[in-house]
C-alpha cells in the first residue's frame, strides 16, 4: 500500500492523540464535572487509535507526515509504520482496559484533579512517542510521557513514600533522557540531520555505535527497568493509582522496548554480533534478579513491579538473541527470537495490566496491599479471584495461556544457539537458557505465593474479612484482559500473523505461517519436523480428560460431601495467624537464594525462661544494587555539595582572588591550546 | 485415513495404559521396599484397593475451602494425564504426540504442581503452607534442571519433539557421551525430587517436620484424595517412561508397525516399568532421607549436572548439523 493510501490511519492516530489531549486540557482547566468525562473520552480515543493501529498492521501500511513545526531545519516528522502500529496496539489496548477500569472509579471514589488530566496526557504522550520520526519530537514526547507519569506517581503526595518515589523517578527519567540525547547526537553525526530517515542512511563508526548502544541501554533500559537501572520501578509503579500502575508497568515499559528496537534494530543499521552482549547479559540478570526481589517482597503492588523487571529481562534476552542470530546470518532463528520478544511484549502488557487491575480491586476492597493483611479473598471477591488466576497462570508461563507461548518461542531460539559462529555466543546461549529456566520456575513460586496469600487461606485482617467485590466496569476491564490472555495463548497463530511483516523487516525472514504444522493452529518454530506446539489441542485434551475424570468419579464414587473443621494433623488452630504468611512461604527460597544475592541474614532473639517479652525474628537484606549504584553516588554528590557550600561564605577579597585566578587559568589554557 | 485411525487408537490405548498401570508401579515399589525390610508387605494390587476404598468414602471438606480446593484434584489429574499421554511409551509417533514438545511437557507438569500448591494453601492451615512453600522451593531447582536436560537431548536429536528424540536414539549407534551421562544423572535426581521420593521426601511419612507432598494434600479425603493419589502415581509412571524413552528407547514400536509390534512394544515397556520400580525400591531402602535444607544442595547438584550437559552439547561439535 502506498503512503498516500494509508494517511487516514495516521490521521486516526493523530485524531486519537487530539482526543486524549483535549480530555486532558478540559479536565485540567475546568476540573470538577469535567474530570468524569476523561475516562469515557479516553475509551473513545483508545478504541479509535487501537483500530487504526490494527488496520495499519493488517494492511501493512506505512504513512508519513511532515509538518513545519519542531526544529527549524528538520521539521516535525510523524510516521506510522509496522513497528509503531504494533506497539501502538499494545499501548491503546492497555489504555482501553485502564480507562474502562477508571469508569468504575468514578462511581465510588470521587475523582482526583491530580490524576484524571494526567491520565489522558500520559496516553497521548505514549502514542506520540510511537509516531515520532525525528529526534526532537521523539525526545519531546518521551519527556512528556515521563513527566505525565511522574505527576501520576506523586498524585498522592501527602505520603512521604510517594514523594520519595517521585524524586527517584524524576532523577532516573532525567538521566535517561540525557542518555538518549547523546544517542541521537551520535546517530545524527556531525552533519546533524535529526530526522530518522537521515539517521538510517548514516554509517556510524564503531565508537559511535558503542556510544549509541550504551546510551540506549541507559536511556531506554532504565525506563524499561533493566537491572541495574530498575530501582525506580518498584518505588514508582506501586505509588500511582492502580489503573495507572497497570499502564506504567504493562504499557510504558513497552514504549521503552519500542525505543530500544527503533534505535538498535532500525536506525543503527546492520548489527554486529557484539551488539547482542549487553541485551543478553543484562536481560538474563534482570530475569533472575527481578524475580528474586519479587519473591521476597511483602507488598502486592511492589511485587508486581519487580516481576515487570523480570519480564523486561525476558524481552531483552529475546532482542539480544535476535541481534546475535541476525548478525550470524541465521535468519530463521532470528525470526523466532524476534517473535518471542515482540509477543512477550504484547502478552506481558495484557497479563501485567490484568494483575495490576486485580491488585487495584484488592486495594479498593480491603484498603490494604501488604500480604500480611490479606487472605481468603476468593470468598469475598470471587470474580476478581478467578480472573487473577488467569493472570497468574499466564505470567507463570503455564499452558494453555499466553505467557507460555513467548516462553516457548524463546527456548526454541536458545536451541538454535549451537549454530553460532562465535564461541562466546555459543557459550552464552546455554547460560542464558539456564537463567531463563530458573526465572520461569521462580515465577511460578512467586505467583503461587502471591495468589495463595492474597486470595486463599483465611483473612489475616478484619478489613480482608469484610472486603467487597469490585464493581462492574472494573470486572469488565479485567475480564477483557483475561480473555485476551486466553486468546493469545490458544490462537498464537493470529498474533504471529500480525507481526510477520515486522519479522521480515527486522529478522529478514517470517515465521512459519499458520497451517504449516499438523493443524491450522499449530505453532511451528523453524520447521515442523523440529518443534511444534498446539495449544488448542492441548486445551481440548485437558478439557476432555478433566471431564472424563470428573464424570467417572461422580458416577462411580460416593457423592457425599461433609463440611467440617480443618484437619491440620489433628490440631487445627482457630487463629488465622497460624497460617503460613508470605514471608514464611518465601523463607526456604530466601535461604537458598537470598544469602548470596542479598546477603540476607536472620537473627532470633529468644527471651530467657521466665522472661515475658516476646521472641523476635529479625530478617535483614542488603540491596547491593541500590547501595552501590544509587545510594553511593547520591552520597558522593551530597558530600561534594556540602564541601562546595563553603564557597558561599568567603570574604570579598577571596572572591576577587578566585575570579582573578580563574581568569589566569583560562588564559593559560587558551594559550596552550591554540 | 486408515493410518490416522490407527494412530488415534494407539493414542487412546496409551492414555488408558498409563493410567491403568500407574497404581501397580507404586504397588511394586512398596512391595520391594517391604521385602527388603523383611516385612511381608501388602500385595501389589493394594494401591488399586486403596483407591476404590477412598472412592467409596464420603469426602470431608474443611469449612472454609473454596471451589479451587474441590476443583484442583481433577485439574491436577488432567494436566498430569495429558503430559503422560505425550511421553512415548510403547510406540512412538502416535496421534497427538506433536501437540506438545519437551518444553511444553515441563510446563504441563509445572501447571499441575502450581495448582497442587495453591490447593495446599486454600484451607489456610500451617501444614498446607509448609508443603506448598517447600514444593515450590524444590521446583525452582528441579524444573530448570529438567528443562535443561530435555534441551540437551533435543540438541543432540535436532528436535524438541519427544517421539522424534526417542526415534533418534533408537537409530543412533550406542556410544557413551559425557553430556548424556550427565543428563541422565540430573534427570534421575529431578525425578526423585518431583515424585516426593527418598532422599528428598518420604512418601510413607506423616511426620510433620519432614513432609512436603503429604503436607499439601493433608486436608483431602475421599474421592478427592483418590484422584490426587492417582495423579501422583501417574506422575511416577510419567517420569519412568520419560527416562526410559530418552535413555533406554529400545523395543519401542513405530506407530504404524501393526498389532504384533505394538504388543511387543507394550511388553518391553511394561518390563521397563517393573525394572525401574524394583530399582527405585532398592534405592529407597538403601538411603536415608536428607534434611529439607540439604535438598537445595542435592538439586543444585542436579542443576549443575544439567547445565554442564547442555554446555558440553553446545560446545562440542557433535550437535551442529
Amino acid at each position: 500500500m502506498s503512503p498516500e493510501m494509508a494517511t487516514p490511519l495516521l490521521a486516526a492516530i493523530i485524531g486519537a492523540i487530539a482526543i486524549y489531549g483535549l480530555a486532558a486540557l478540559l479536565a485540567g482547566a475546568i476540573g470538577g464535572r469535567a474530570l468524569a468525562l476523561v475516562y469515557p473520552t479516553a475509551i473513545a480515543g483508545a478504541a479509535l487509535a487501537a483500530g487504526g493501529d490494527l488496520a495499519a498492521l493488517v494492511g501493512q501500511s506505512d504513512a508519513m507526515l511532515q509538518l513545519p513545526m519542531g526544529l527549524p531545519a528538520t521539521g516535525l516528522h510523524l510516521r506510522l509504520d509496522g513497528l509503531s502500529a504494533f506497539f501502538g496496539l499494545i499501548v491503546n489496548v492497555g489504555v482501553l482496559a485502564a480507562a474502562i477500569y477508571g469508569l468504575g472509579l468514578d462511581r465510588e471514589h470521587g475523582l482526583n484533579p491530580r490524576v484524571e488530566p494526567f491520565f489522558a496526557l500520559f496516553a497521548a504522550a505514549m502514542n506520540l512517542v510511537l509516531i515520532a520520526a525525528d529526534a526532537f519530537s521523539f525526545l519531546f514526547s518521551w519527556e512528556l510521557m515521563s513527566l505525565a507519569s511522574w505527576a501520576l506517581v506523586v498524585a498522592r503526595h501527602d505520603d512521604a513514600d510517594n514523594r520519595h518515589a517521585g524524586h527517584v523517578y524524576l532523577v532516573m527519567a532525567a538521566m535517561g533522557t540525557t542518555a538518549l540525547l547523546f544517542v541521537f547526537g551520535g546517530l545524527a553525526g556531525i552533519a546533524g540531520n535529526y530526522s530518522f530517515a537521515a539517521m538510517r542512511e548514516a554509517h556510524p563508526s564503531v565508537t559511535v555505535v558503542a556510544l549509541v548502544l550504551t546510551g540506549t541501554i541507559v536511556g531506554a533500559g532504565s525506563k524499561a527497568g533493566l537491572v541495574p537501572l530498575h530501582a525506580w520501578l518498584p518505588l514508582a509503579h506501586p505509588a500511582a493509582p492502580s489503573h495507572v500502575s497497570a499502564l506504567m508497568s504493562g504499557v510504558m515499559t513497552k514504549v521503552a522496548i519500542y525505543g530500544m528496537i527503533r534505535i538498535v534494530f532500525d536506525l543503527l543499521g546492520a548489527p554486529s554480533w557484539w551488539w547482542s552482549l549487553p541485551f543478553l547479559l543484562l536481560g538474563a540478570a534482570s530475569a533472575v534478579m527481578g524475580l528474586l526481589y519479587a519473591v521476597l517482597d511483602r507488598d502486592l503492588k511492589r511485587m508486581l513491579a519487580y516481576s515487570t523487571v523480570e519480564n523486561v529481562g525476558i524481552i531483552s534476552v529475546g532482542l539480544g538473541l535476535a541481534l546475535a542470530f541476525k548478525s550470524s546470518g541465521l535468519d530463521a532463528a532470528a525470526a523466532v527470537a524476534t517473535s518471542a520478544a515482540l509477543l512477550h511484549s504484547l502478552n506481558h502488557s495484557w497479563f501485567k495490566s490484568l494483575l495490576f487491575l486485580g491488585a487495584g480491586a484488592v486495594l479498593h476492597g480491603t484498603g490494604r496491599r501488604d500480604f500480611d493483611g490479606l487472605g481468603g479473598l476468593i470468598h469475598r471477591l470471587p470474580v476478581t479471584a478467578a480472573l487473577w488466576l488467569v493472570g497468574v497462570m499466564s505470567i507463570a508461563a503455564l499452558p494453555p495461556f499466553n505467557g507460555f507461548v513467548s516462553e516457548w518461542l524463546l527456548f526454541q531460539a536458545v536451541l538454535a544457539g549451537p549454530q553460532f559462529p562465535y564461541p562466546i555466543l555459543r557459550f552464552l546461549s546455554p547460560a542464558v537458557g539456564a537463567m531463563l529456566a530458573l526465572a520461569a520456575a521462580l515465577a511460578a513460586a512467586c505467583f503461587v505465593r502471591a495468589y495463595g496469600t492474597v486470595f486463599l487461606g483465611r483473612p489475616r485482617s478484619p478489613a480482608a474479612a469484610v472486603a467487597r467485590e469490585a464493581n462492574r466496569p472494573q470486572l469488565a476491564a479485567m475480564g477483557l484482559l483475561a480473555v485476551l490472555c486466553l486468546f493469545g495463548g490458544l490462537f498464537s497463530v493470529f498474533t504471529i500473523a500480525l507481526i510477520q511483516p515486522l519479522l521480515v523487516q527486522y529478522a529478514g525472514m517470517p515465521m512459519a505461517s499458520a497451517g504449516a504444522g499438523p493443524t491450522f493452529f499449530s505453532l511451528v518454530a523453524i520447521s515442523a519436523a523440529r518443534s511444534t506446539y498446539d495449544a488448542p489441542i492441548i486445551a481440548l485434551f485437558l478439557i476432555v480428560s478433566g471431564t472424563v475424570t470428573t464424570m467417572a468419579v461422580h458416577r462411580l464414587a460416593a457423592r457425599r460431601t461433609r463440611r467440617s473443621a480443618a484437619w491440620d494433623c489433628g490440631f487445627p488452630d482457630a487463629s488465622p495467624a497460624t497460617q503460613y504468611t508470605a514471608s514464611s512461604f518465601a523463607q526456604p527460597l530466601r535461604r537458598v537464594y537470598g544469602t548470596a544475592m542479598f546477603g540476607s541474614s536472620e537473627r532470633v532473639d529468644m527471651p530467657e525462661p521466665g522472661d515475658l517479652r516476646p521472641a523476635r525474628l529479625d530478617v535483614r537484606f542488603v540491596d547491593y544494587v541500590w547501595q552501590g549504584l544509587h545510594a553511593a553516588p547520591a552520597g558522593m554528590v551530597l558530600s561534594l555539595s556540602e564541601w562546595l557550600n563553603r564557597l558561599q561564605f568567603l570574604s570579598i577579597r577571596r572572591y576577587l582572588m578566585l575570579m582573578f585566578s580563574a581568569l589566569i587559568v583560562l588564559l593559560l589554557i587558551a594559550a596552550v591550546w591554540f | 485415513m486408515g493410518n490416522t485411525l490407527i494412530l488415534l487408537v494407539g493414542q487412546g490405548i496409551q492414555m488408558f495404559l498409563v493410567i491403568l498401570v500407574a497404581p501397580a508401579v507404586t504397588g511394586i515399589v512398596r512391595r520391594v521396599k517391604a521385602r527388603f525390610m523383611r516385612r511381608r508387605g501388602s500385595p501389589i494390587a493394594q494401591p488399586y484397593r486403596d483407591l476404590l476404598k477412598l472412592l467409596r468414602k464420603e469426602a470431608v471438606v474443611a469449612g472454609n475451602a473454596s471451589w479451587l480446593f474441590r476443583a484442583a484434584p481433577y485439574a491436577i489429574l488432567a494436566f498430569t494425564w495429558v503430559a503422560a499421554a505425550l511421553v512415548p511409551t510403547f510406540a512412538s509417533g502416535l496421534m497427538f504426540n506433536w501437540a506438545a514438545d519437551a518444553v511444553a511437557l515441563v510446563a504441563l507438569l509445572g501447571a499441575a504442581r502450581a495448582i497442587l500448591a495453591l490447593a495446599g494453601m486454600d484451607v489456610g492451615t500451617s501444614f498446607g503452607g509448609i508443603g506448598a512453600s517447600r514444593e515450590m522451593m524444590i521446583a525452582t531447582l528441579a524444573e530448570p534442571a529438567m528443562l535443561l536436560v530435555l534441551l540437551t537431548m533435543a540438541l543432540t536429536a535436532h528436535t524438541t519433539r519427544l517421539p522424534e528424540i526417542a526415534d533418534y536414539f533408537i537409530g543412533a549407534p550406542i556410544t557413551v557421551r559425557v553430556s548424556l551421562a550427565l543428563a541422565l544423572a540430573a534427570l534421575t535426581m529431578v525425578a526423585l525430587a518431583e515424585n516426593a521420593r527418598i532422599p528428598v521426601d518420604n512418601p510413607a511419612t506423616h511426620l510433620e517436620l519432614t513432609m512436603v507432598h503429604e503436607a499439601m494434600v493433608l486436608e483431602y479425603s475421599g474421592r478427592h484424595l483418590a484422584v490426587i493419589e492417582l495423579a501422583a502415581q501417574l506422575k511416577l509412571v510419567l517420569y519412568i517412561s520419560l527416562i526410559a524413552s530418552l535413555f533406554l528407547p529400545f523395543g519401542m514400536a513405530p506407530a504404524t508397525a501393526g498389532v504384533v509390534a505394538w504388543i511387543a512394544g507394550a511388553a518391553t515397556y511394561l518390563a521397563k516399568l517393573v525394572f525401574a520400580a524394583v530399582l527405585l525400591g532398592v534405592w529407597e531402602v538403601s538411603i536415608a532421607k536428607m534434611r529439607i535444607f540439604r535438598v537445595s544442595e542435592f538439586l543444585g547438584g542436579a542443576f549443575v549436572f544439567a547445565f554442564l550437559a547442555i554446555l558440553l552439547a553446545f560446545l562440542t561439535g557433535e550437535v551442529t548439523r
